[in-house]
Formats: structure tokens, sequence, C-alpha cells
């Protein structure tokens, strides 16, 4: 056997590469965050918030109608999920607990959770945009709905599962019937979470492309017709980034910017909220 | 005299439960009314609580019918490319929508750069993340944990179209220039390895950043996985390791890997089947060339960047073609994504028993 001087220069060699590892997956971070703050702080004027994309060839110009496209779209996708994966976590948690049917939808739930977001996109583009012969903001909601779906289903089914049975036992010797023990109470102590749940849901679509490349499309002007294609500002990135047109690029780069902000201070906010319960 | 006990009983049996007016056993109108209303609050919760039930047992299985509806439109979207390529179109290389009379479309190259591109990324991947989950569990002081990990598990949360622009405005380039030309000069004068990292004409595009920036995005997903299972190994086991003198890597690698042995696995397939399916961020950097390339450092495609690039502008059986690669793609993550759930299920019921 190696001498122990031996085995702790090993040991020491190993735990150094470690350390290694996570000093680059933390300069990675700071990397993508740098080059996204140099090249889209130049771009970001008040006009990025008021004016609508320009055409090619123009200079100026802003992302007005992809900001809003993109708030109306992550507002309805997360509208018509969450909902549902409250509803349905609840079952996996209450009434579903000892079903036969809770592990099978637990299971299809945690694959749907990680399939990929193209997938959705074409699902959508078959089952919405083909029989309503449109591409659309609608169907782009849907295709957003349906990725928010299991990450609310999820966190609500962990969330409630915490919920202490005491309390719904207090609950229901009081004679509160079960729905309302679900909501009065169980709700109500694991609302922290279930918030988490969301925000999470709606960091996580908010900067998804992939499903909306044709099930949106993109708008270049201003439109609020929920039944045409809606300017969102994923796809616009995609469409400015690759033109050698410089105005563009820089628009793609300070709605990067937007994005990357919106997203991380959400999963931050979230986490805030998660942790704190914890500590609680 | 009055039985009261038959007053009661008919009033249980009536009013559900509930002998009001068997206190007030002349029965006046205002008790009655009391159970009137009574009954009428407890049929409504009664309704109200069916209703709530039924909702959530539907929603459950709106999960189950989003499931079967995805492949079901699959199936039906790539049927006509089903009929008209058969199995061609897994061993057919060219890929030729625009070709006159028939277009003729073939998957490999789109299979070949998914497989190759996703084995890569977890080549890098899988040893950054344990490493980083090694660190943080065994070594990190406790104060910087918690801010390590939420700089790591934000690398998860940065849009993938934002790793698509970082690849193939600052990590392409800088790779094309700098790194590549090394490894290929290295290489150069060894047999089979000099074609795998060979390039005359080296480009900003190319299957190894796809694979590099990929790995990036995984990371987070291989590292928290890791982190989780590690910490259901009993603090004893190791006290017990360390205990008869131990190094730190001898009680990793002898006490905490072989425990978490079924985890680990389970979350690196996890990871493996985000980076089947991973489109914006290859899309922007792979170069999409339908060729197998020998080397890594060629262009290439994958299946969701041949789809995402192409598919706004297709028609007819170029469509279904590309569909019919959604479909490929989907049946290839399932397995994957399954066998991980169930190897991750596993350790759960050994940690919950």
């Amino acid at each position: 056997m190696a001498s122990y001087a031996a085995r702790q220069r090993k040991s020491t060699t190993v735990m150094g590469l470690c350390l290694l590892a996570t000093v680059i997956g933390v300069v990675w971070l700071f990397l993508i965050l740098f080059s996204l703050l140099w090249n889209g702080i130049p771009g970001l004027t008040f006009a990025v918030f008021t004016e609508m994309t320009p055409p090619p060839g123009e200079k100026g110009g802003g992302l007005l109608n992809a900001i809003y496209g993109s708030l109306i779209m992550t507002f309805m996708g997360v509208g018509i999920g969450a909902p549902i994966g409250i509803l349905a976590g609840t079952y996996l948690a209450e009434y579903g607990r000892h079903s036969k049917l809770t592990p099978v939808i637990r299971f299809i739930n945690d694959i749907l959770l990680s399939a990929p977001s193209i997938i959705i996109g074409l699902f959508v583009y078959g089952a919405v945009v083909v029989p309503m012969r449109s591409f659309s903001a609608v169907a782009g909601s849907i295709a957003l709905a349906v990725i928010v779906v299991p990450v609310v289903v999820r966190t609500t089914e962990d969330m409630l599962l915490l919920v202490p049975n005491t309390l719904r036992e207090a609950a229901s010797a009081l004679g509160l019937p079960r729905s309302h023990m679900i909501r009065k109470v169980a709700y109500r102590a694991a609302r922290a979470g279930l918030i988490t749940g969301v925000l999470l849901a709606v960091a996580r679509v908010g900067g998804e492309t992939a499903p909306l490349l044709f099930t949106v499309l993109s708008n270049q002007f201003w439109s609020a017709d929920l039944l045409r294609p809606m300017a969102n500002l994923p796809v616009t990135i995609n469409n400015f980034i690759n033109n050698p047109d410089a105005n563009w690029k820089q628009l793609a780069w300070t709605g990067a910017l937007l994005i990357t902000a919106a997203v991380l201070t959400l999963n931050i906010t979230a986490r805030f909220l998660g942790a704190s319960k914890d500590g609680q | 005299m009055i039985r009261s006990g038959d007053i009661r009983r008919s009033d249980f049996t009536r009013e559900g439960g509930f002998p009001v007016s068997a206190i007030t056993e002349s029965g006046s109108s205002t008790s009655r009314t009391l159970v009137s209303d009574r009954a009428r609050v407890l049929k409504t919760m009664a309704f109200g609580d069916k209703v709530f039930a039924l909702l959530t047992l539907s929603a459950a299985y709106l999960v189950l019918l989003v499931l079967a509806g995805i492949i079901i439109s699959l199936i039906i979207g790539a049927w006509p490319a089903i009929t008209t390529f058969g199995l061609d179109f897994l061993t057919t290389t060219r890929w030729a929508p625009q070709l006159e009379p028939e277009p003729i479309l073939g998957a490999l190259a789109p299979i070949y750069g998914t497989l190759v591109s996703s084995f890569i990324a977890m080549l890098i991947a899988v040893p950054f993340g344990l490493g980083i989950a090694i660190f943080l569990t065994e070594l990190c002081p406790h104060s910087i944990r918690k801010p390590i990990r939420l700089a790591i598990e934000l690398l998860a949360g940065i849009p993938s179209i934002i790793y698509g622009m970082w690849g193939f405005f600052v990590l392409g380039p800088f790779l094309a220039n700098y790194v590549e030309p090394g490894i290929v000069a290295v290489f150069a004068d060894i047999p089979v390895l000099n074609s795998v990292f060979g390039g005359e004409m080296l480009s900003n595009l190319s299957l190894f950043n796809a694979s590099l920036i990929l790995a990036i995005m995984i990371l987070p997903f291989i590292t928290a996985i890791a982190v989780d299972v590690f910490s259901t190994v009993p603090p004893v086991l190791k006290e017990a390791a360390y205990g008869i003198g131990c190094t730190t890597w001898e009680v990793v690698s002898n006490v905490v890997l072989p425990f978490t042995r079924v985890g680990v696995v389970g979350g690196v397939m996890l990871a493996l089947g985000r980076a089947l399916g991973e489109t914006m961020a290859v899309t922007f950097i792979i170069g999409n060339s339908f060729k197998i390339s020998s080397s890594i450092f060629a262009p290439g495609t994958t299946i969701s960047a041949a789809i995402a690039s192409e598919f706004a502008e297709s028609e007819g059986v170029h469509q279904s073609g590309l569909i019919l690669l959604g479909l490929l793609l989907f049946v290839l993550t399932f397995f994957v994504l399954a066998a991980a759930r169930l190897m991750l299920m596993r350790l759960e019921k050994r940690a919950g028993a």
C-alpha cells in the first residue's frame, strides 16, 4: 500500500482538480454575463422600450412590440398552465396519494419536464397551428403552457407533501370538507412553495425560443391580435442576430440582456422565497 | 310521553346527521329553517367538494393526455414521410428536400450529429459536474457553499438562445483561433486521431464547439443532482471511513461514489436527455450542414437544429420528414429520460426505507 504521504498527495491533487472545476464553472457564468453586459448596455436606450422593431437598414427603433408580445405570451402561457399544474399536483399529493394512477402520472410528468422543447413546438404546430390555419400568439401561449404544466405539477406536489398531516387531520376534525381543507389549510401552509414553483415556471418559459419558432413566428409590426403572428423577444433575437445589419445586431444583444436579466432575477427571487420557507 | 330516541333517529336519517330539531322537540319554525339551511349548506359544500376533486383528477389526466397528444400528432405529421421513405430514412445520409422530381431525405447525418455532440458534451460535463459536486459536499466552507451553488444553478437558468449567441460570437471564434489549431497540430502525425481532430479549414461553427456549449448547459443539472444524491450518504459511513484514516479522496471514491452510483448514473442520463434535445444553443453554432465528417472540428447538424432551422420554411414531404426527425428524437429522449427516472426512483425508495 502506498505511503500515507503519497495517499495524501493523491487526495490533495484530486481535490485541487475539484476546486478548479468549481472555479471554471463559476467563471463561466461571469464570462457569459460579462459579454452580455458589454455588448448589450451600449444599446440600452430609452427608445428600446418605446419604439417598434425597425425595418432592415434603418437606424434607431426599439423592441417595444417584441417586449409586449413576450409579456403577453408568457402571461397567457403561465395563466393557462399554472392552474392546471396546481390542480394536477393537488391530485397527486392529496386525493391520489394511494391511487395506482399517481406513480404513472408522476413518471410521465417527470419525462415531460425534461422533454425537448422543440418537440412541444412540433406538437402545438400539429395540434393548433394546422387546424387554425395560421401561426398565432394563442398557439405560442399554448406551447408555453405545455412547458409550464410539468414544472408546476412537480413543485406543487413536492410542496404539498411537505405540509404536515396533523394540519390536515386538525382541519378535518373540525368538520371541514376535504376541498376546503386543501384550499384553506394545505395551500396556505405551502403558499411560498407554490409561488416559487410558478415563478420558476415563468423563468423557464420567459426565454424559450424553440417552441415559438413555428407557432407564433414573429412580427415586424405592432400586433395585439392574439390570432395572428406576434412579435416576441426570443424569436426577434434569433432573427436579428444573424443579420449583417449592425443596428439589428445591437438590438438583439440588448434584447438578450433584457431577457437574461429578467429570467435570472426571477430565478433568484424564487430561490429566495423558497429558502425563507425552509428557514421557518 | 314522547320517545326522544325516535325523533332523533328520524332526524339523523333525514337531515344528514345533525340532530338539531331533536333539541327543540316542539318543532318551532325557526329551528326548521335552521335545519334546512344547514342541509343546504352541507349539500353545496359536498357538491363543491366533488367538483374540486373532479377538477384535480381531470388536470392529472390532462398530463397523460399531453403525452398521448404529442405522440399521436407526431405520428400523424410524420406519416407521409414514413410511407415515402420507410426504413431508408434511417440509413440515408443525403438530405435534399429541393430535389426534383422527388426529394431525398435521410436522417443519418442529424442522428449522427445528435449522438456525437451529446457524447462529447457528456465526456466534458460529467467529470466537471461531479468535481463541483464533490467540492461542494466535501471541501467547501459552509459560508460560500450557497453562493457557489446559486451561481452554478443560475447557469441552468440562462435561456438557451443566450448560450447560442454567446457561442456564436465569443466562444466559437476563440476556439477556432486559439484552441483548435493547437489541438490539430498535436494530433497531426498520429493516424486515426489526425482525422478525428483534423481540420484544414477551421470554422467558428463546428460539432465540437456545439458540444462544448452543450457541456456548459448540462453541467448544472449534473451538479445539482450529484449534490442531492451525495447528501443521502449517511454521515456515519463517511465518519467511519475517516476514522480508519482514509483521505478525503478515498472517502469519496470508496464510500460516497459506490453508495450513490445509481443516483449519479440517473442524474447523468437526465443530463443526457437534455443534451440530446437541446435546440437553440446548438442551432447557432453547429453549422447546419447535413454531412458526416470524420473530424469533430467540422460543421454538422443535429435533429433539433435541423428542425429549428428548416421547419418554418418547409412544406409537404419535407415538413413531414422534419416531423419524423422530431418523432425519432422524442422516442430517443423518452427512453433515456425514462431510464434516468427509474434509476433515481430506485434511489429514492432506498433513501425512504
